[in-house]
């Protein structure tokens, strides 16, 4: 669902941008919202949270996936914890779906879905994997890398099962915006794979826009 | 379909809200039997020399181009190893991405757990029983993947919609692992998180343990696609100098 937001980029209290290989790991307080903006189009956002509180609380795709009775995200999604409590809302959105099935490119699948050769290439959970090591105050280990979100991603299903990463239905400046409805961690990694149409083969920068409540 | 087993190693029945979980040797196949139909097992699956390694969903389904899992289909880790598959199935398709039912849930739809008035008839939810048989391993909900809910279908429309389908499971339904890693196998049978039947199942899960055949030249799961090759390959290195 298009649902544009009325928050103005001048009074975000943070902008930054985070290129392509890179993370955002932040908190984001109850009631503060985060703008994700696809910059240059077809850029994959993968995405966990965790509560601030207890990170043993993580962000849940199946019970999301139940609860609303859909498989894509966008305006209007509750996004579920694994307690099956609403860790944030997506409240704007004008790319009108996104993936939560895919999971994030992991060197090692990466070498199931191309080549075996293909291992050292960049990977989002590796980025995730620096996040963790980098901060460790967060409480946050391997262990609780988990099954994401996938901004700005387009996974089709159709009715008869099949499952494709298909070319984006982003473009550039689109956004998607959340509210978190309690404490969380957000943890991204803008996503370096070359071997599927996720990024377009085109890796680029996204923008990130905070405001407080 | 099914093809004669081997002698069994072991056999045993699960009724409706049970859970369990054992460590299942490489070479060995775990054959689950629906014997009154409708029933549901959930199941998630650590590699038991590094519990770290664990069943991962999302990369089982996009590597395979699925989103059902049935005979073919192999079972991946997030480490890219293939921890067993699916190498029979009379029932065609089953989910990965819905979840467990919960105690609110299951309290909702079919009646409060009690123990202590139902006894062994009590409303276990498989998200409380996954949690019970982590402990074990020293594991938490934060090491619970997406779960495959076996036996339990998904109908999905075009606009991503999706509802539990209705009755996919006959009575003799069955699904024939073979185990690919030496796992931790946990699992559960606790109704589906979606099932609107009202009343909690009375089903009957029987498990089978017995020798897998060996991933030869025609093997369903090696063949299925160009991936799961790598991922046997992905094992062969892993077990590289071991017996």
């Amino acid at each position: 669902m298009i649902k544009e937001s009325f928050r103005v980029s001048a009074r975000a209290v943070d902008s930054r941008t985070v290129d392509a290989g890179d993370y955002y790991l932040a908190i984001l307080n109850d009631g503060d919202t985060l703008r994700i903006v696809d910059l240059e189009g077809n850029q994959a956002a993968d995405t966990l949270f965790y509560s601030a509180k207890d990170p043993t609380v993580h962000y849940s795709a199946s019970n999301t996936i139940r609860e609303q009775g859909n498989l894509y995200l966008t305006a209007g999604s509750d996004l579920r914890s694994n307690e099956n409590t609403v860790m944030l809302s997506i409240v704007a959105d004008t790319c009108g779906r996104h993936d939560t099935l895919g999971g994030a490119c992991s060197t090692e699948s990466n070498t199931v879905r191309y080549d075996l050769e293909k291992r050292c290439m960049h990977a989002c959970r590796d980025s995730w994997m620096l996040a963790i090591a980098e901060h460790p105050e967060y409480g946050i280990r391997k262990r609780d890398i988990t099954h994401n979100i996938n901004f700005f991603m387009n996974v089709p299903v159709t009715p008869a099962g099949a499952l494709t990463f298909e070319d984006g239905i982003s473009a550039p400046g689109k956004y998607v915006e959340f509210t978190a409805r309690m404490d969380v961690i957000v943890l991204i990694s803008n996503c370096p794979q070359l071997n599927n149409p996720c990024n377009g083969y085109n890796p680029t920068p996204i923008q990130l826009l905070t405001w407080t409540q | 379909m099914t093809k004669t087993l081997s002698r069994a190693h072991y056999k045993t029945t699960l009724s409706a809200g049970s859970h369990w979980s054992f460590k299942l040797r490489r070479g060995l196949s775990l054959q689950l039997t629906d014997e009154t139909g409708g029933a549901n097992v959930g199941m998630v699956l650590y590699n038991a020399d590094n519990l770290l390694e664990r069943y991962n969903a999302p990369d089982t389904l996009k590597c395979q181009h699925t989103f059902h899992l049935t005979q073919g289909h192999c079972l991946y880790s997030d480490m890219g190893h293939v921890l067993a598959s699916v190498i029979e199935d009379s029932v065609g398709a089953h989910e990965t991405i819905c979840g467990n039912s919960t105690r609110d849930g299951v309290r909702e739809s079919m009646g409060e757990r009690s123990y202590q008035q139902d006894r062994n008839s009590w409303h276990q939810n498989g998200y409380d029983a996954f949690l019970v048989e982590l402990a074990k391993y020293g594991l938490e909900r934060r090491d619970l993947p997406a779960n495959i809910n076996w036996f339990s279908a998904c109908a999905i429309k075009e606009e991503g919609d999706i509802a539990l389908s209705e009755g996919p499971s006959p009575a003799g339904s069955q699904v024939r692992l073979r185990m690919d890693m030496d796992c931790i196998v946990v699992l559960h049978t606790c109704p589906h998180p979606m099932s609107k039947r009202g009343e909690y199942p009375d089903s009957q899960v029987r498990i089978t343990l017995t020798d897998a055949p060996p991933v030869n030249d025609d093997d369903v799961c090696a063949n299925h696609c160009e991936e799961n090759r790598r991922g046997f390959e992905n094992n062969r290195l892993y077990y590289l100098g071991s017996a």
